[in-house]
């Protein structure tokens, strides 16, 4: 004879627990579905919104305060997107002295310029021999009110 | 007809130095080594240290002085940045190439249709740019009609810097004078003592066993030799594998930083391993049906009396839970402990290891109650979330004179908001 149930588990019976039967926190309604449910969206995730290649994106802290006229003070955390083609215009990561610092860079062909957002700051001129990596494209900047 | 395929390896060169470099520019182009467990020996180089004459290997006592003075920079292993890190070169390969398949912290295969020399060449220069830009690693790429090909392949593009990096093996190619130059101990597959064994039989080179005759081969190296062999031929014996296969065991062991002689420091070590394989263990959504705990001396200090143990247990009911486990492997380390030994080791193994839901019931374990899941669920939660070790037990102690030492270790820049790496503005 087949039967169509199997057993799944055995479990030993242990009076002191209570039977816990599960509460719905909204009601059933045996007719009518939720309106809702149709139309129902994902919670709204800061992944989405601040990473777009999430396999090269960084978060870096800022020192120093040449930046504040990008909105960018010292302590300030910036989302670094390393994917990102370096245009011009951009606020970037860029190694220099073998440290990284943020700036804003402009290029026009072949020639570079790094900008500091406060004008308390010199424009930073690449010098001849001198070389320059762009080591990613700061996209947001993090910091609390 | 089916397009041929290749395979192809992906490799970090000096993965774990060149991690090091990602946040600390200044390190470009400078000898740097890494440093195993409690900075022991040496595990990775840079190529400046490499050219240094600096051995992998190499224990860090003996050779720490010499370092200082050719001005080396030492680190000692930060897993976490190098776990970080890796996960995203394999995801960016991902983005790059559908099929692919993780094989160590540092290397991944792929395969793809057999396409013109040129093709193949501008395909890999493409991925180890991509790789280089947004991650700062350095890899090599090598092809070949099957991986063991693939990995000699990839061994020659590292070793050959006139290829940029990547080298290809194409099917039906002559490579028997490439395969002559490698010694058949680097061939993939076959470690010491299989190329001992085959040194006897006048067996020195990749091309020798190419060309050995294959019962011989299948006497002496069994079916996995003759696979070598086969894949050496270009016959592709080796799949690729999409999913990993499930962990057979759980090790968590440490060298001592400092010696161990009583009881005390040796439970308290005992306990933290303990709470970190069962995270695993719960991490990986498996339970442990057996426990073995074992500790030993120094076996390099002859002048010390030695002892080595080690027990096993078969658990009642596989478990994943820390207390259980504690008890348990407490108890296996009160019979292991011989006083008067200078302990320099210990470590705890799980086994038998059980995907979470399976089982039977036994008649005479009870059953597991439901609020030991809870608690252990929000023991990890906050962990992850506020870093490991957060909240402990008791058992595993406040301070620990022990805990191996890592006294150069690099920030873990991508998995603490505590230690990012900071740009100057």
């Amino acid at each position: 004879m087949k039967s169509d149930s199997t057993i799944a588990t055995i479990q030993q019976f242990d009076p002191r627990e209570g039977l816990k039967l599960p509460l719905f926190l909204c009601r059933v309604s045996a007719g009518f579905p939720s309106p809702a449910e149709d139309h129902l969206d994902q919670r709204l995730d800061l992944n989405e919104l601040l990473v777009a290649h999430p396999a090269a994106t960084f978060f870096v802290r800022v020192a120093g305060d040449s930046m504040i006229g990008a909105g960018i003070n010292h302590d300030d955390i910036l989302v670094v997107d390393r994917a990102l083609e370096p245009a011009n215009g951009k606020v970037v990561i860029a190694v220099l002295n073998g440290e990284l610092t943020v700036k804003r860079l402009f290029r026009t062909g072949d020639s570079f310029r790094l900008a500091a957002d406060n004008p308390a700051y010199p424009d930073r001129l690449l010098s001849e021999g001198e070389s320059c990596e762009i080591w990613g494209v700061a996209t947001f900047v993090i910091h609390s009110l | 007809m089916p397009t041929p395929e290749l395979y192809a390896l992906l490799d970090c060169n000096n993965f774990y130095a060149s991690c090091e470099r990602v946040f600390a520019p200044q390190l470009a182009g400078r000898p740097l080594v890494v440093l195993s467990n409690n900075d022991g020996c040496i595990i990775a180089r840079s190529n400046e240290a490499k050219a240094l004459g600096i051995g992998m290997g190499e224990p860090y006592h003996r050779c720490q002085a010499r370092l200082a003075g050719q001005q080396v920079e030492v680190f000692s292993s930060n897993y976490p940045l190098y776990g970080d890190l890796s996960g995203r070169v394999m995801a960016l390969l991902g983005q790059l190439e559908p099929e692919v398949e993780i094989y160590s912290i540092d290397e991944a295969f792929f395969r793809l249709p057999l396409a013109a020399p040129a093709k193949l060449q501008a395909s890999g220069r493409h991925i180890r740019d991509t790789v280089r830009r947004q991650l700062g690693i350095p890899v090599s790429i090598g092809y070949g009609p099957t991986k063991t090909l693939a990995k000699i392949a990839n061994r020659l593009a590292k070793q050959r810097p006139e290829h940029g990096g990547v080298f290809a093996i194409r099917p039906g190619q002559d490579i028997d004078r490439l395969l002559a130059g490698i010694a058949v101990g680097d061939v993939w597959g076959i470690g010491h003592r299989s190329a001992r064994k085959l040194a006897t039989a006048g067996i020195h080179t990749a091309l020798d066993l190419k060309n050995a005759d294959p019962s011989l081969i299948r006497r002496q190296l069994t079916v996995t030799g003759a696979r070598t062999q086969l894949e050496l031929r270009g016959v592709p014996c080796l799949e690729l594998a999409k999913t990993p296969a499930a962990r057979q065991s759980i090790v968590t062991s440490r060298s001592f930083g400092q010696p161990v002689t009583n009881l005390a420091d040796l439970r308290q070590a005992v306990a933290t391993y303990i709470a970190i394989a069962a995270a695993k263990l719960r991490h990986a959504r498996q339970k442990a049906g057996c426990l073995q705990v074992f500790i030993s001396t120094n076996r390099f200090r002859a002048d010390l009396p030695q002892y080595s143990n080690s027990q096993l247990l078969t658990l009642a009911r596989a478990s994943a839970a820390t207390p259980e486990l504690l008890e348990r492997a407490l108890a296996l380390l009160a019979q292991l402990y011989r006083p008067g030994y200078v302990y320099q080791k210990a470590g705890v193994m799980l086994l038998d290891l059980q995907p979470e839901s399976s089982g039977q019931g036994t008649l005479f374990a009870p059953a597991e109650p439901a609020k030991n899941q809870d608690l252990l669920g929000a023991l990890d939660r906050i962990n992850q979330r506020w870093g490991r070790d957060t909240l402990r037990y008791a058992a595993s102690g406040l301070t620990r004179p022990w805990w191996p030492r890592q006294a150069k270790k690099s920030p873990a820049y991508t998995t603490d908001w505590r230690q990012l790496p900071v740009a100057k503005a």
